[in-house]
């Protein structure tokens, strides 16, 4: 059984002010231009590839790491292909205020864990969440702590559907052992 | 307790209880594909369920309208990806001459009042202007959906939205929309469910039900509904060949998450600048930017009474030298429409480039790709950085797009 805790370095996604991006568009996240591809190794390479001062992301980041974003992220189209971008790259986890809800539907069927958490823009805000930071989540129990400044937050729990999909590995296990 | 339109959709379609916040497995009336999404979803079920057949193959279509048709070796491929797929198991294909696959299932009968239809595309929504359920799902939903019929979802909260007042004679149903755009921005709706009150709305047309239908996407929301069914919209499905037309209505007593009543007395045309669709200003204040190109198209305003409203601001007149007017028809019934009528002439004789049906237009397919610095005014539904090439995108209603590529320049069809 998968487990739900994860342990990485942080990516935080600011704006050239240091403000947590909102609304963070699949166009922004992967672009349409590679709509076509559609083995999933090849897609890492675009992630964030056209988001304005992340477009190098996907060289800089490595497996394991775990993003926090701003509210309503991955608005707009309905592509797999951004959330399939992150799996390529072995990112452990995206956390956010909120996420569009065909972009989070597409991360619980691919057993990829988006964990909701209103807390984490009030954390940045405070510079208590910091790009290059030791952090560890259990996305189940809505569990976080920063391990670099040494303290604790809350996320929202993964619901039942989530947590059975993300256990079982994706939506057509899941299916399987549902029967 | 009454149930919203949203509540009595699902119950009708589940066997589990329905409440807010509820995750229930969901029946689906229509499961569809794109030749965006489509080929993934033909990867995952191939994959998955080997050669077994899809759940009911008179509930499942593939539609292309992204790339149609492919102008690019690899769309080309993933169309015929699907088409075997299709042809293996005798599903249907709306093809490349079909245009906009939401706008084709509304035509076709499929997506009707109280019915749950998916599909791979964000704008899936849009059936709300009919009635029906309809949800944009990414490739893994929709090949589960193919193979089991079923889909799980969380029931949305809905929000109440009352419009006071009438707007003014020159605001549009996408003008209305872009309002709401604005005040609604991505929060009120969303994750929830909408339904549309008042005069201004429910006077809408079924183009205009459309045009608002399709952005509440960019509201962040769930689905749009406007229950009342108003005076001409039942005359409009009838002449699609929709007779049978009995939309869900809330109960009296439904309970709301949150009841919003805004003011559109007096409403004028408004814009949407870059770098988003709820970045929406009055048009006078856009007024005098210069323009290099012009789209009205899309599943937001490409209906025949879309390009009716740009035919009548350009008639007799020429687009600007140097200014490229893009047009591009929803569907191919559209399309007819617009050559019987003679629509299509006084756009071609104003200069208008025009196009097969389809998506051309939004995505990166043809029609619609802007250069770096270039200024273009759209009918569609986004504008974000970098969507539809490097140029900024302004959003405004057909007539608006028209009057600016006649002047050059962000124009008020007024002025023209």
């Amino acid at each position: 059984m998968r487990t739900t805790t994860h342990r990485g370095r942080l990516w935080v996604l600011l704006d050239e002010a240091g403000r947590l991006i909102e609304d963070i568009d699949t166009d922004q996240i992967f672009h349409n231009a590679h709509l076509h591809l559609t083995e999933v190794a090849q897609m890492g390479a675009f992630a964030l590839g056209n988001l304005e001062g992340w477009k190098d992301f996907s060289r800089r980041a490595g497996p394991g790491d775990l993003i926090v974003a701003g509210r309503n992220f991955g608005a707009g189209s309905s592509r797999q292909q951004a959330v399939d971008c992150f799996l390529a790259l072995g990112i452990g986890s995206i956390l956010a205020p909120s996420f569009s809800a065909i972009y989070f539907r597409n991360a619980v069927n691919s057993g990829f864990p988006v964990v909701r958490g209103a807390e984490v823009e009030t954390l940045v805000g405070r510079g208590k969440l910091r790009t290059g930071d030791d952090l560890e989540i259990d996305a189940a129990s809505g569990r976080g702590r920063n391990h670099s400044l040494g303290f604790d937050f809350v996320l929202e729990p993964m619901s039942g559907v989530q947590v059975d999909i993300f256990r079982a590995g994706d939506l057509f296990k899941y299916g399987r052992e549902r029967g | 307790m009454g149930r919203t339109v949203i509540e009595k959709i699902i119950q009708a379609h589940t066997q589990d209880d329905v409440a807010p916040g509820r995750v229930v497995w969901l029946g689906l009336d229509v499961r569809t594909a794109r030749d965006f999404g489509g080929p993934n979803v033909v990867k995952h079920f191939e994959r998955e369920y080997g050669g077994a057949a899809p759940a009911d193959v008179r509930k499942t279509f593939f539609t292309f309208d992204l790339c149609a048709p492919a102008c690019t070796l690899k769309y080309a491929d993933n169309q015929q990806a699907c088409r075997d797929f299709a042809r293996k198991h005798g599903v249907e294909v709306y093809d490349v001459d079909r245009g906009i696959g939401t706008h084709t299932l509304i035509e076709e009968g499929l997506a009707r009042p109280g019915s749950t239809v998916v599909g791979t595309d964000s704008h899936m929504n849009i059936l709300g202007a009919v009635g029906s359920f309809g949800q944009g799902m990414g490739d893994v939903d929709i090949a589960f959906a193919f193979k089991t019929g079923l889909t799980w979802f969380e029931v949305p909260e809905t929000v109440k939205v009352v419009l006071k007042g009438r707007p003014g004679p020159g605001a549009t149903a996408k003008d209305l929309t872009l309002f709401l755009c604005r005040e609604l921005g991505t929060k009120t709706l969303a994750l929830r469910a909408a339904e549309f009150y008042g005069p201004a709305v429910e006077g809408l047309d079924f183009a205009g039900r459309v045009t608002l239908c399709s952005m509440i996407t960019e509201m962040a929301g769930i689905i749009g509904f406007i229950p009342e069914p108003g005076p001409s919209l039942g005359q409009d499905l009838a002449a699609l060949g929709i007779r049978e037309f009995a939309p869900t209505a809330a109960d009296p007593d439904a309970a709301y998450a949150e009841v919003v009543e805004l003011d559109v007395e007096g409403l004028g045309p408004q814009v949407a600048v870059p770098p988003s669709p709820n970045a929406v200003r009055p048009l006078a204040e856009v007024r005098g930017l210069k323009v290099d190109s012009g789209f009205i198209g899309s599943c937001t305003n490409g209906r025949t009474e879309d390009f009716d409203a740009a035919a009548a601001v350009l008639r007799g007149r020429k687009v600007r030298p140097g200014v490229m007017l893009k047009v591009v028809p929803a569907t191919r019934r559209v399309y007819d429409e617009l050559l019987r009528t003679g629509i299509l002439q006084d756009l071609f004789e104003s200069g208008a480039i025009v196009l097969n049906p389809g998506c051309g237009g939004c995505a990166e397919g043809h029609a619609g790709l802007t250069g770096k610095g270039e200024v273009q005014v759209s009918t569609g539904n986004r504008n974000f950085p970098g969507k539809q090439g490097k140029g900024p995108v302004y959003l405004a209603s057909p007539e608006v797009v028209a009057a600016s590529c006649l002047k050059g320049e962000v124009a008020d069809p007024e002025e023209v």
